[in-house]
């Protein structure tokens, strides 16, 4: 097999699948648990409906990413899941039990109707907790792990940390914010002004949350500080968040504005783009951060090349296909279609 | 009282996989069944098939969903419970896992949105054509996971360095020992167990009168099935004992519980396996029997489990029972469809009440029968993960202590106990409403998606004209 490898670095390779892939989970379950959260702060049964049909069918692909990217996290970096996975157990095992909750609502509220209330709940309360869960997570990642060699050495509370439950808060806004402004690209009237109301709090809960994490940030992670404050990196990476800055004034005129329509959800996913980027240049090339690099967690090249050959063949068809999908459902949702 | 990580972990992948297991067991056989539905309407044109079809992929919908909520939980149970096996088998076993998750994504965003809710946005042949893929795609996902918990079983195709697990051919890796018979009893198992889903149904619909045409067809026809079906799974189990006996010779004493190596060996029929003592209690044994079926011969050796070391034998009691539940299911149902059959001989079949009433509570059968083969092959694997290579005990992850398992276990517990009783209300539902209104709610679109989702096209002005 290694004749194979023909001098390419499968690593950096699926260092890119598999942050585009996480970037993709974050960005399409995130707008659809966002849409879950808004849902609870939703005024009557008509635009609880509403919003649950804007994301029905989409919900369930946007949510196989994740298990794609737990299992590309495995497979191409075995040794960084075997020390994550453990030391983030409780938010991890919120997580899953929250999205277990969420998925079954969409077919039982329809169909078990006397307890639909139930289901409902759990559909906003599930999305809420797995939205913080997943903050809590990146939160603890960001903050790194005690390990011993390739072992997690500390305890399963651990990743409860101001520092994490900050995360969490600030990706609960963030979902909310695409959330937001997915129903203002998907519905009109009355529905489209209440999520635009509701994208412009979840906007500012955003702002004062990317500035909390990243001031937070610099201060207590010197090699982070260090990054982005040391010459020559400072005059590469001022433009990161001079363009974060511009952005968020743009999402923020926009969510203003009455007759916006996609301008919303494109700021949104800027906003989040460019977190996601800073994340990156932050951490890289560490995949546990401050401890272990991309490169000493890898699987062996065999293995890397061995699923590198299903994955090249299958990841485009399906992003085609997901794509193709999203074209079908473009539009308005409308109340006479979906969910009765 | 101390708290055991280990334990606890175990239970709570017992507990998390053992729900999970029964919705592919259903869906397995339901996407076969709906494809051959699809098919056989196109071929005949008889429009009862294409209702029975409507009404199985309604409630192959929710079961697929609960199928894939439960299975997520999965690959999240490897690493956070099982972080050291996670490390050292990765390099062997995450591209297998990774393979399974992609195939199901594969079908899933291509063909099941079309088979759930296209049916009147595509032609005919292509909602077939649909079904097909995710029957295909069912059938692969069972492959690549069947091949990992095969290769756990009789690992091949390796090396190990420092402690870790590495490949060194695939197609060994993959097509290792126990696979084929695994694969073939896994499929055949859920083939059956839709089987007698779909006569419960059938049996139920007939004697409820209102949709009899659909009932006395899909009975008829799955009927014919599992009179294929039963004695050839029985065959595959016969041919997959014998390759445990092959690989997995302590796991094969223990089902059948052989503490002591004996010639001819006898076949227990039943006893209370006393592991301390090493020795069954209250046994009813057959002479040379064992011989006959696990060695094709007279006077053929069995080893006992007193041929290992005791720190390698797994509970005998968990492999011993729950074997024999499985086997007693499977002959129960093979008197079942025999029987049922021969009342065909002067359409004695579908005029007997007492028959039908029966059938109506078959539908569990299969899906008992698979928890206990499961609770047979994975008990029967222990005390190891990786069979005589990593064990158990070294597998789990270190930094867990047994109240951070037995909170998480709690809340799986509770979480499940409210999902699938749901799920089962939800589905028995959709039964009790029969074949024919389902089609005719399809204007309403009353499931879990939106039945027309571009409401420009004409076929939705169709689809209402029909009503």
């Amino acid at each position: 097999m290694t004749t194979l490898t023909l001098g390419l670095d499968f690593v950096l390779i699926w260092t890119i699948i598999l942050g585009v892939g996480v970037f993709f989970y974050v960005l399409l379950d995130g707008f659809d648990l966002g849409v879950g959260i808004l849902f609870g702060l939703a005024p009557d049964t008509a635009s609880r409906n509403l919003a649950m049909n804007s994301i029905a069918p989409i919900w369930d692909g946007n949510e196989t990413w994740l298990v794609l990217g737990s299992m590309g996290l495995l497979a191409a970096f075995p040794v960084a899941f075997a020390i994550i996975m453990p030391a983030v157990y409780f938010p991890i095992s919120v997580m899953v039990l929250s999205l277990i909750f969420r998925g079954v609502a969409f077919e039982f509220r329809y169909r078990d109707s006397e307890h639909r209330s139930l289901w409902d709940h759990g559909f906003n309360y599930g999305s809420l907790l797995a939205t913080f869960a997943q903050g809590i997570v990146l939160g603890a990642f960001v903050q790194g792990f005690r390990t011993d060699g390739y072992v997690f050495t500390g305890s399963s509370l651990d990743c409860f940390t101001p520092f994490s439950v900050l995360v969490g808060v600030c990706l609960v806004f963030g979902y909310a914010l695409l959330g937001a402004g997915w129903l203002v690209l998907k519905t009109d009237g009355r529905m489209q002004s209440w999520a635009r109301a509701l994208g412009r709090w979840a906007f500012l809960g955003v702002c004062v949350a990317i500035l909390l994490v990243s001031i937070w940030t610099s201060i207590a992670f010197p090699d982070i500080r260090s990054r982005w404050f040391s010459w020559p990196d400072i005059a590469l990476l001022t433009p990161v968040p001079i363009v974060t800055a511009v952005v968020a004034w743009l999402e923020w005129r926009t969510l203003n504005r009455a007759d916006s329509e996609a301008g919303p959800f494109i700021g949104a996913v800027a906003l989040f783009a460019l977190s996601y980027l800073g994340i990156g240049i932050s951490l890289f090339p560490y995949v546990v951060p401050h401890r272990l690099t991309l490169w000493q967690a890898a699987a062996n090249p065999s293995a890397q090349v061995f699923l590198l050959i299903g994955t090249l063949f299958l990841l485009p068809v399906i992003l085609m296909y997901t794509g193709y999908s999203y074209w079908v459902f473009r539009g308005k949702v409308r109340t006479d279609v979906g969910y009765h | 009282m101390r708290l055991d990580p280990l334990i606890l972990s175990r239970l709570q992948f017992a507990w998390v996989i053992g729900w999970h297991i029964l919705l592919p067991a259903f869906t397995i056989g339901l996407a076969s069944f709906i494809a051959a539905m699809e098919g056989a309407h196109i071929i005949t044109g008889r429009e009862v098939l294409f209702r029975i079809s409507s009404f199985w992929i309604k409630i192959f919908s929710v079961a697929f969903g609960m199928g894939v909520v439960s299975g997520i939980v999965m690959p999240f149970q490897f690493g956070t419970n099982w972080s050291r096996y996670s490390a050292d088998t990765a390099n062997i076993l995450a591209p297998l896992f990774a393979y399974e998750g992609i195939v199901a994504f594969f079908l899933e965003a291509a063909f099941l949105g079309v088979l759930l809710f296209g049916r009147k946005l595509v032609p005919r042949w292509a909602h077939f054509v649909a079904a097909l893929m995710v029957a295909l795609g069912t059938l692969f996902s069972a492959f690549w996971i069947l091949s990992a918990n095969s290769w756990m079983q009789t690992p091949q195709g390796y090396t190990i360095v420092d402690g870790r697990f590495f490949a060194v051919d695939w197609l060994a890796v993959v097509f290792n020992p126990s696979f084929p018979y695994r694969f073939a009893h896994t499929v055949c198992a859920s083939y059956i167990t839709t089987g007698f889903v779909v006569l419960s149904v059938g049996a139920w619909l007939m004697r409820k009168g209102q949709f009899a045409e659909e009932g006395r067809l899909m009975f008829s026809i799955t009927l014919w099935l599992l009179l294929l079906l039963v004695p050839l799974q029985i065959f595959l189990g016969d041919q997959h004992g014998l390759n445990t006996l092959e690989y997995q010779p302590a796991k094969l004493a223990a089902i059948e519980g052989d503490f002591r190596t004996e010639t001819p060996t006898r076949l227990n029929l039943f006893a209370i396996p006393d592991q301390n003592a090493a020795t069954d209690r209250f046994d009813i044994a057959i002479p040379q029997l064992g011989s006959i079926i696990l060695t094709h011969s007279w006077n053929g050796t069995v080893k006992g489990l007193d041929q290992f070391p005791r720190q390698d034998w797994p509970t005998v009691i968990f492999p011993f029972f729950a074997f024999r539940i499985m086997v007693g299911v499977g002959l129960l149902m093979l008197a079942l469809v025999i029987w049922a059959n021969w009342m065909r001989r002067g359409g004695r079949l579908f005029r007997s009440a007492h028959l039908l009433r029966l059938f109506e509570f078959t539908a569990p059968l299969g899906f008992i029968a698979v928890i206990a083969g499961w609770v047979t092959t994975e008990t029967g694997r222990q005390p190891w993960t990786v069979y005589g290579l990593l064990r158990t005990v070294d597998s789990v992850s270190p930094s867990l202590t047994g109240w951070d398992v037995l909170v998480s276990l709690l809340g799986y517990i509770i979480a499940y106990a409210v999902i699938f009783p749901s799920g089962w209300i939800v589905m028995s539902r959709i039964v009790r409403r029969g074949p024919e209104v389902m089609v005719a709610e399809d204007e309403e679109v009353e499931s879990g998606r939106p039945g027309h989702p571009i409401t420009e096209l004409p076929a939705l002005r169709t689809g209402a004209e029909t009503q």
